[in-house]
C-alpha cells in the first residue's frame, strides 16, 4: 500500500508544488542552488533528528532489549532523553558529511545562511523531535507492523513544511496547516535570509513557539501510551 | 518471623474478556526462593511481568520492601532484577559492553570492578570481548544471569534460568544461586519447565492454573497431597486437568 500510493503521491505532490513554484517565478529565483541544496542540507537535519529518535526505539527491539530497560529504574522521560541525545549526535554526524560534500562536489557554503543558522537548525532539531516521539508512541502502540513508520512519517510533513518553495505556492487551506508547521516556518525564515529581503525574526519565533508547544504536547502523549501499553500488556509484545 | 520482601495480594490480570491472572496472593520471605509452576498459558509470565512493571494490574496490589509498585516503581526496580530466555541485549554490543550499559542503567559505582567479578563467577572470560550476536545460547543464557546479578538485586525473577545450559554450567549456576542465598539473602522467584530443578531448588512452589493458584507448599507437601510419586507427575495430572 506504501509502495503503491502513499510515496508516489507524496512525490507527485512535492515535485508538483515545486513545479508550480518554478513556473511562477521563472527566472525570478534569486541562487536557485543556493535555495535548493541549502533547504536539502536543513530538510536532513529534521530528518535525522526524527531518525535518530525513532530508530533508537527500533534497535531495541530488534535485539529484544526493551524489557531490560523497562523493566529497570530507567523513566519513560530519561529513555527520550537519552534518544534526543543520540538524535543530535546523529544530526551531527550527518550534517557534517553534508556540508562538506556540498562544498567539494558544489562549491556549496551553507555558512551563507549565517548566524541565523543556529536557531534554524536548533528548531529543525526540535521538529524531528516531534515527529519522532510520535512515530515511537505510535510504533508502540501497534507494535513491529508499524515500524515502516520510521521511514515514512516525517516525509508526510514535508510538503507543509515548504523546504523547496515558499508557502505561497501551496493552496490557501494548506497554508493554514502548513502555519501550524514549525519547519514551515524556518524554510520560510532561511528564503527570507537568503533573499536578504527580510528578517527570518518573526518566522523563527513562531517556530520556537510551535516547537515548545507540540513537544510537550508528544512528550506528554508519549507518556500517556506508555501507560495504556503497560495496561493493555503491549510493551511486553513489541517484537515477539 | 521476617517480614515478606514481596508481597502480593489479590492480583488480577485481564485482557478484555480474557482473565490470565485471577485473584492471587503470595508473597516472598528474605532469602526465600519460592518457585511458580503452571503449564503454559497458566499465567506464570503474565504475573512476573507485572511484578517487574511492565504490565498494570487490572485489580490487586504489589509491595516489595514495603512499597507500593504503582507508586514506588523506580525505588523498587533499583532493588530487583530478572533474567529471562526470551529477552536479550543489544546485539552490537560485546558482552564487556553489555554490561557496562547496565550497571549505567542502575546507577552503580566501581563499574570495573563488579564487571570483572561477574565475569569471573559467570565463567565468561573466554568471550567478554566478544560480540553479543555471536554468542552461542547458552553464552547468552550466562549473559543474561550474570546481567540480573550484576546489580546485587534484593529480589530476582528467574524465568527458565537454566534452560539451554549445558548440564556442567545448569549445575554451577544452581549451586552459585544457593550460596548468593545463603550469603546475601536474596530472594527469588523462580519458574522451570524442569520438576528435578524446582524440587531442588525452590523453599516453596505455587502452582498456576487458569490463572488461579491451585495448589501452594513446599514440593513434598504437594507431591503428596495430589497422592502422586512426584512433582512431575502431579505437574502432568494438573495439566491435563486443563
Amino acid at each position: 500500500m506504501m509502495e503503491i500510493f502513499y510515496w508516489p503521491f507524496l512525490d507527485l505532490v512535492i515535485w508538483g508544488f515545486i513545479t508550480v513554484y518554478l513556473m511562477k517565478f521563472q527566472g525570478q529565483i534569486p541562487g536557485a542552488v543556493t535555495f535548493f541544496l541549502g533547504a536539502l542540507i536543513l530538510w536532513d537535519v529534521l530528518f535525522r533528528a526524527q531518525q535518530g529518535i525513532t530508530i533508537s526505539f527500533l534497535e531495541e527491539i530488534w535485539s529484544r532489549n526493551l524489557m531490560n530497560l523497562f523493566a529497570s529504574p530507567l523513566k519513560p522521560s530519561e529513555f527520550l532523553a537519552a534518544t534526543m541525545v543520540m538524535s543530535v549526535l546523529k544530526v551531527m554526524a550527518v550534517s557534517v558529511v553534508m556540508v562538506v560534500c556540498a562544498g567539494l562536489f558544489y562549491s556549496y557554503n551553507i555558512f551563507v545562511i549565517g548566524m541565523w543558522l543556529v536557531p534554524f537548525v536548533l528548531n529543525l532539531v526540535m521538529t524531528g523531535w516531534i515527529i519522532g516521539v510520535l512515530t515511537t508512541a505510535l510504533i508502540m502502540r501497534f507494535g513491529q507492523e508499524a515500524e515502516v513508520l520510521a521511514w515514512s512519517m516525517v516525509f508526510l510533513f514535508q510538503p507543509i513544511s515548504c523546504v523547496f518553495y515558499p508557502m505561497e505556492v501551496l493552496p490557501r487551506w494548506l497554508q493554514a496547516i502548513a502555519w501550524m508547521n514549525p519547519a514551515a516556518h524556518v524554510f520560510e525564515g532561511m528564503r527570507a535570509v537568503l533573499n536578504a529581503s527580510v528578517s527570518p525574526i518573526v518566522h523563527l519565533a513562531w517556530a520556537t513557539g510551535l516547537n515548545l508547544v507540540f513537544l510537550g504536547l508528544v512528550v506528554a502523549g508519549f507518556h500517556w501510551m506508555f501507560e495504556l501499553c503497560r495496561e493493555r500488556g503491549l510493551l511486553v509484545r513489541i517484537g515477539e | 518471623m521476617s517480614k515478606p520482601v514481596l508481597q502480593v495480594e489479590h492480583l488480577v490480570k485481564q485482557f478484555g474478556e480474557f482473565v490470565a491472572v485471577n485473584d492471587i496472593s503470595f508473597n516472598i520471605k528474605p532469602g526465600e526462593i519460592l518457585g511458580l509452576l503452571g503449564p503454559n498459558g497458566a499465567g506464570k509470565t503474565t504475573t512476573i511481568q507485572m511484578l517487574l512493571g511492565l504490565v498494570t494490574p487490572t485489580a490487586g496490589s504489589i509491595q516489595m520492601f514495603g512499597l507500593d509498585l504503582a507508586t514506588d516503581r523506580e525505588a523498587i526496580l533499583q532493588q530487583v532484577n530478572f533474567s529471562s530466555t526470551y529477552v536479550s541485549m543489544p546485539q552490537a554490543l560485546t558482552v564487556e559492553e553489555n554490561l557496562w550499559v547496565i550497571a549505567r542503567l542502575y546507577g552503580l559505582s566501581q563499574i570495573q570492578q563488579r564487571v570483572d567479578g561477574i565475569v569471573k563467577r559467570f565463567e565468561m572470560g573466554d568471550f567478554r570481548h566478544k560480540v553479543t550476536r555471536k554468542l552461542s545460547s547458552g553464552q547468552s543464557t550466562r549473559l543474561g544471569l550474570a546481567k540480573a546479578f550484576l546489580t546485587e538485586p534484593k529480589i530476582l525473577f528467574l524465568d527458565e534460568p537454566t534452560a539451554s545450559l549445558d548440564p556442567d554450567i545448569a549445575q554451577k549456576i544452581r549451586s552459585f544461586l544457593k550460596e548468593e542465598r545463603r550469603s546475601s539473602g536474596l530472594s527469588v522467584l523462580y519458574t522451570s519447565h524442569n520438576m528435578h530443578e524446582m524440587e531442588e531448588m525452590t523453599d516453596r512452589i505455587i502452582f498456576l492454573q487458569r490463572g488461579k493458584i491451585v495448589a501452594e507448599g513446599t514440593a513434598k507437601e504437594i507431591v503428596a497431597r495430589f497422592g502422586q510419586a512426584d512433582l512431575e507427575e502431579v505437574f502432568v495430572k494438573l495439566a491435563r486437568e486443563e
